[in-house]
């Protein structure tokens, strides 16, 4: 087969129908890019999750003085030295526990200085007000149910918090925002198939004089097909191009330049642009095979051969 | 060459039969007219050949292939040891003549060099020497039909269907293209044509195929058009 001849009928194919192929190459960008952010805001779940599961602590706060008034949990007094003991071996027994830190309220009370050193209350709490706590970390951050049964109710503890939970908040609203972009990710690409079949159509119509002449003379199916499978993989590797660039520039916008998000949260650590770069290539073959899949398929509607 | 056995087509929505019953056979080299009044089934009959429709009942050889049993993938292989010719000439508009001839060289993979040669070769043939680098709109219809002959022909087909090719030609055109076609014939290349032009067919004194209805009506060695139709 001559690639220069099959290159000019791709050219004359794609400038007749110039429209319709700058609306395959938005769409196509666009379902790409929604696919690659989805991609990538998992991969930022993950990282984070990797990155704050392993800073996270199941707290176990002990009943202050001031606790023994207030609350009911508390009501047998303040957690005596006796009891922290025992909390502390009856942690350290249990196989899923890594490490047990105590934090006495002294530490407490610094570290919430050092926190809120800005904010009106830090100014007026003081060190009894705070509570001294153990800090435990799990080997399986999950197994967290087996500690709160295990020491909830205990004399001398006040409550058990999961820090995973707050964090899990945030994590389930990354995930919905990803369910979200893969739904719009659906409908564009739905949109995006539509065009591309409508645009072979529309294509294969107006060039039936050559395919008919290409099928008289006896031209294998696939050669006839060929023009237009090419035209449509090559309006959605220009899609695909678009949607790395739109992915790239997202990155930047969001997370160095423009919203400058990596300033605003220090604590978070982003993905880096290895992962975006990583994406890429997978998004360039969807887009040059998704095309040309569909322009395949149409053809076996619309060019009987 | 062709055989047909028993040969019928309907095509759905239609209660009366496009062919029915038809069994002939055309021997290689051979020169055949196919007449008969509109609907009668000359298209269907060609496009049987061709295999762009398949059989209801019957069989259809060509070439010594059965076609009914030929795979789609294998039908283009088929159509290149065919010509075909059209009343409409069905030129590309926007390619030269001798681009045009090419055509049917470069769709089924033929080198460059030998595209090069065989083009003017075959244009010579049919009489449109010096023309290469005009457009078909430039032509005359009898010039075009010479160039879809040139193209049907450069691949040196061992059959030639041509489906009424004077069909848009005032009667002294129509004789060079039957020159032409008898002399396509002499190289040994096997003649369908389907035509209307009785002067054409009594002139030129060859086997004559009649259809009426779908139904063989006459298969005659040297006929003549028939009894005023």
């Amino acid at each position: 087969m001559r690639a220069q001849f099959v290159l000019s009928e791709i050219g004359v194919g794609l400038r007749r129908n110039l429209t319709m192929t700058f609306a395959v190459i938005v769409s196509v960008a666009l379902s790409l890019a929604l696919f690659g952010g989805a991609l990538l805001m998992r991969e930022q779940v993950s990282t984070m999750k990797d990155f704050w599961y392993d800073k996270v602590n199941v707290s176990i706060y002990l009943c202050n003085k001031n606790d023994a008034e207030t609350d009911e949990k508390c009501s047998k007094g303040a957690v005596t030295a006796e009891q922290r003991d025992q909390i502390k071996s009856d942690l350290e027994d249990m196989n899923i526990v890594e490490k047990v830190h105590h934090e006495s309220a002294d530490e407490a009370y610094k570290h919430y200085r050092e926190q809120y050193s800005d904010t009106a209350i830090a100014t007026v709490i003081t060190p009894d007000q705070m509570q001294e706590s153990f800090r435990v970390k799990l080997k399986d951050p999950e197994k967290y149910k087996v500690v709160a049964t295990a020491f909830a109710g205990r004399d001398g503890v006040q409550s058990i918090q999961d820090q995973r939970g707050i964090l899990e908040n945030l994590f389930n609203m990354m995930r919905g925002m990803n369910v979200a972009a893969l739904f719009i990710m659906g409908l564009m690409l739905v949109i995006a198939l539509m065009l591309i079949v409508n645009t072979v159509r529309v294509s294969a119509f107006s060039r039936r004089r050559e395919t008919g002449i290409m099928r008289l003379v006896g031209a294998s199916s696939f050669y006839i097909q060929m023009p237009f499978i090419m035209e449509a993989a090559f309006a959605g590797l220009l899609g695909g191009l678009v949607a790395c660039v739109m992915l790239l520039v997202g990155r930047y916008f969001l997370i160095d330049g423009g919203l400058a998000l990596s300033e605003k949260m220090p604590l978070v650590n982003f993905i880096g642009w290895d992962a975006v770069i990583a994406v890429l290539p997978l998004v360039l073959v969807i887009g040059l095979l998704m095309p040309s899949m569909a322009a395949f398929i149409a053809l076996r509607k619309y060019l009987k051969v | 060459m062709i055989r047909f056995d028993n040969v019928s087509k309907s095509y759905p929505k239609q209660n009366r039969p496009a062919l029915r019953d038809v069994s002939l056979e055309i021997e290689k080299g051979e020169f055949v007219f196919l007449v008969g009044s509109s609907g009668s089934g000359k298209s269907t009959f060609l496009r049987l050949i061709l295999r762009e429709e398949r059989t209801s009942h019957g069989q259809v050889h060509v070439l010594g292939k059965d076609l009914a049993r030929l795979s789609n993938w294998k039908v283009p292989h088929m159509r290149r040891q065919l010509g075909t010719v059209f009343q409409d000439f069905r030129l590309l508009p926007n390619k030269t003549v001798a681009e045009n001839v090419a055509f049917a060289q470069e769709v089924i993979g033929k080198p460059r060099g030998e595209i090069r040669k065989a083009v003017p070769q075959v244009l010579d043939l049919v009489g449109l020497g010096g023309k290469e680098d005009r457009m078909p709109g430039e032509l005359s219809g009898g010039e075009q039909q010479r160039v879809a002959i040139a193209r049907a022909f450069v691949n040196r087909p061992m059959l030639l269907i041509a489906d009424e090719p004077t069909g848009n030609l005032d009667p002294q055109t129509s004789v060079g293209i039957m020159k032409l076609l008898d002399r396509i014939n002499r190289t040994g290349t096997t003649v369908v044509m389907a035509t209307h032009d009785q002067n054409i067919v009594d002139q030129m004194r060859k086997r004559v195929i009649e259809l009426e209805q779908g139904r063989l009506v006459r298969d005659q060695a040297r006929g003549v058009y028939g009894y005023q139709h």
